[in-house]
């Protein structure tokens, strides 16, 4: 076990952290917010020059040739000041399915495509009567000459209204929860029979419900196998959601220690008060213990025993889901007023990890899981 | 960055998993399954055999009969000998005196002592707090006063477990009451138990237990070579000691042995007509515990391997606080557990029927040894630093408030 970054991780976390210390100011992020994409495209191409954008994929396909550690340190990073490009849906989760199931031509025509910051993608899999079963899937896909035509509904598409292409879960056969028969599809959202209604999540990044009808799409993976694609695409965005959320905590921890440093109240600033010292000390113990369950995810996405992998992924989601909850909920208490309102950070981060909480699956349902695995 | 055990740790975890399966006395391994702690004399046998395999020294250079173990085979090691369930190696011989005498003891103060604590040939103890010295430790009273070749000891400690059991004690004492800040006038000092002047008497504790003691100091004659280190530094000792105590606090293979010693216990008692372990509360309960304990687990790896590269020349990490608090939030939420399962039968005091019985009722002996570790371990909270204590050194260490 080694817990030290490399030096070549260590010099892309610099060079990450230096960048965004640069350009991503809470006051910059708000002029991004405001531009009709609700992101900043030169930031975009930035994250592209600086090779995050092919992060995760092999160097033939124009990548950095990275893995699950160096997206740990990045997802970090961007948790820290609430990176709203779409990064996660594009480079992890539309990267993941097309590593993992994609043809050798469908990677090369993508990956150097994304990896330049010419192609964004969302993951549309998820369905209104669904929640968390990754196998409530109703949207089918029907043979039409050569090719497949699907129909059906996707919703809170993280990042959808952005994408380019969506990865859409669809059955070629069978019924509503069984494990088989579901299939990955490429999507272009521009192609008839795709209607797409964007809209802005309580993180204030934008995503879209899509409804399909009779809209074209290109099989991505092995016909009626899709569900192992679609772990692994989840299992990849637990781990890249878990280091975001171990961001979010270290800032809103540090503006918790900060504001209880120069907050007086009674003639004192309240960091001076022992009750305040102790709720600060829980929130370093939950971020500490919420970032020990973000490396076990992180170690976990390789994992070749499905076992003990599917296993460890609960058990890091549940935990790094109530760290987040108890270091969000604690921040706007330890601020008082000022961490109710809109015009100040801290509230901002508690709603993107009330969001992340609520991606791929929530606490409560990865305990429960958890619980029916006790023998 | 490698965040997966090496085959190498791997393999060792093996080793040690079938070494304490092939020599763990089986009447003592039977007796601990059901939750009861070991006797004086089970710790004594089982740390011979261990030191006899040069594994007692756990982080002692091999040079003084330490395995030569990095610190994550450390834990691995403390792991598997919790979950046997085995004795646990006398803490205050292994991790407190050891590593004092081998940082700041003499050549003839380790000669004397090292061998004699990893074979458990001489049992310590430790004499820090008093009656109004507890988690304000440095406002401790108990005096030397220097005579000739030795000092006279005179006060009162408490809280000293195993007191009674001991040879040995390694007692802090004020030798200079004028010192400008409390914490510069104490000294450390090793006090045989039985000079003259010591007298040693019972403290019963809630579990029903005689582990714990007050130890009465009256004219007590110490050689001056027994002190550690220079006079009046000895805070920078127990501040080594209570740092190096940090890292083996977390006990996490204990929390682990009890839930699974709950888990088995579930099969075979009932709620509302089928197994417990069916419930689904139950289930939960359990699941949420094993989130714990790995986060835990996770850091404390973090923190050993820290340590493992800064080849022991780092202050202690303040994240071993971190370690302190949750390892013993999970001992006492495990214990409890555990009494949960018992339901009723964790009610009565059991020890002298069940002794008296000619057939053993393995249900009614789990359920009564398990009150008894969930009462005892109320004190872990509160032992090595308080666990409020443990939140103040966060505060400062870590914070900076």
């Amino acid at each position: 076990m080694d817990f030290e970054p490399s030096d070549d991780q260590r010099l892309l976390l610099e060079s990450v952290s230096r960048l965004l210390a640069d350009n991503y100011g809470f006051a910059q992020r708000k002029t991004y917010l405001a531009r009709p994409e609700g992101y900043s495209t030169d930031m975009w191409s930035k994250f592209a020059e600086l090779g995050l954008l092919g992060l995760p994929f092999a160097e033939e396909y124009g990548g950095f040739g990275g893995g699950a550690q160096e997206v740990m340190l990045v997802m970090q990073a961007f948790g820290r000041v609430l990176v709203l490009e779409p990064f996660l849906s594009t480079v992890v989760l539309g990267g993941t399915a097309i590593t993992t199931a994609g043809s050798d031509a469908q990677k090369k025509a993508l990956l150097p495509v994304i990896a330049e910051g010419g192609l964004k993608l969302a993951f549309a899999h998820g369905e209104r009567q669904a929640r968390y079963d990754l196998t409530d899937v109703v949207t089918t896909a029907k043979r039409n000459g050569g090719g497949w035509v699907l129909d059906g509904s996707k919703t809170v598409v993280s990042h959808g209204e952005a994408a380019d292409r969506l990865i859409v879960s669809a059955r070629t056969s069978g019924e509503r929860y069984d494990e088989d028969r579901i299939t990955l599809f490429l999507v272009d959202t521009a192609a008839p029979g795709v209607a797409r209604r964007g809209y802005a999540t309580r993180d204030e990044t934008r995503a879209a419900d899509f409804s399909l009808s009779n809209a074209a799409g290109e099989v991505l993976g092995e016909v009626g196998r899709g569900l192992a694609i679609i772990e692994k695409i989840v299992e990849a965005g637990i781990a890249a959601t878990a280091a975001e959320t171990v961001g979010a905590m270290e800032t809103m921890n540090e503006m918790t220690l900060e504001y209880s440093k120069t907050r007086v109240q009674f003639g004192q600033p309240i960091g001076s008060y022992q009750v305040v010292q102790h709720r600060l000390a829980d929130m370093f113990m939950a971020q500490e213990q919420g970032r020990s369950m973000a490396m076990l995810a992180t170690m976990s996405v390789d994992n070749a025993d499905d076992t003990e992998r599917r296993h460890d992924f609960a058990l890091a989601k549940v935990g790094v889901g109530q760290a987040g909850r108890y270091v969000s909920q604690s921040a706007v208490q330890m601020h008082g007023g000022i961490g109710m309102t809109e015009e100040y950070a801290v509230g901002h981060y508690f709603r993107r990890c009330m969001v992340i909480e609520r991606l791929f699956g929530d606490p409560a349902y990865y305990l429960q899981r958890l619980a029916n695995e006790i023998t | 960055m490698d965040l997966r055990f090496t085959p190498e740790e791997i393999a060792f975890r093996q080793e040690v998993r079938a070494f304490i399966r092939d020599n763990l006395p089986t009447d003592i391994h039977a007796k601990m399954k059901l939750g009861n702690g070991p006797s004086k004399e089970d710790t004594v046998r089982w740390q011979r055999i261990l030191n006899a395999k040069g594994w007692a020294g756990l982080s002692w250079p091999k040079e003084w009969g330490g395995p030569g173990w990095t610190a994550i085979q450390k834990m691995i090691f403390l792991e598997e000998n919790q979950m046997a369930p085995a004795p646990e190696l006398s803490s205050f011989n292994i991790t407190m005196i050891g590593p004092v005498l081998l940082q700041f003891g003499t050549e003839e103060q380790k000669q004397r002592f090292l061998p004699r604590a990893a074979n458990l040939d001489d049992w310590w103890c430790q004499g820090f707090s008093e009656p109004g010295a507890g988690s304000d430790l440095a406002s401790l009273k108990t005096a030397a006063k220097l005579d000739g070749d030795h000092y006279v000891v005179n006060g009162q400690k408490i809280w000293t477990s195993t007191a009674h059991h001991a040879d040995w004690c390694f007692v802090l004492v004020r030798t200079n009451p004028n010192a400008r800040k409390r914490q510069e006038g104490i000294s450390f000092l090793l006090v045989d138990m039985k000079t003259p002047g010591i007298t040693v008497r019972p403290i019963i504790s809630i579990d029903g237990s005689h582990h714990l003691n007050e130890v009465f100091f009256d004219d007590v004659k110490v050689p001056a070579n027994l002190r550690v280190h220079e006079e009046n530094k000895g805070w920078d000792v127990a501040k080594y000691l209570l740092g190096n105590e940090r890292t083996g606090i977390a006990r996490l293979g204990k929390s682990r042995e009890r839930v699974n010693a709950s888990i088995d216990l579930a099969h075979k008692v009932n709620m509302n007509g089928q197994p417990l372990i069916a419930d689904p509360v139950f289930r939960q309960r359990v699941a949420q515990l094993q989130v714990d304990m790995k986060a835990l687990e996770i850091t404390q790896y973090r923190v050993v391997s820290a340590f493992d590269k800064a080849k022991g020349a780092g202050r202690p990490d303040p994240l071993s606080s971190v370690l302190k608090v949750k390892g013993t939030e999970l001992l006492q939420a495990t214990t409890e557990l555990a009494v949960d399962v018992a339901g009723p039968m964790a009610t009565p005091i059991w020890a002298e029927e069940l002794a008296a019985m000619n057939e053993q009722d393995e249900l009614l002996e789990a359920g009564s040894a398990s009150t008894g570790s969930y009462l005892f371990l109320r004190a872990a909270s509160i032992y090595g630093g308080t666990n409020e204590i443990q939140k103040n050194i966060l505060t400062k260490a870590v914070l900076g408030l």
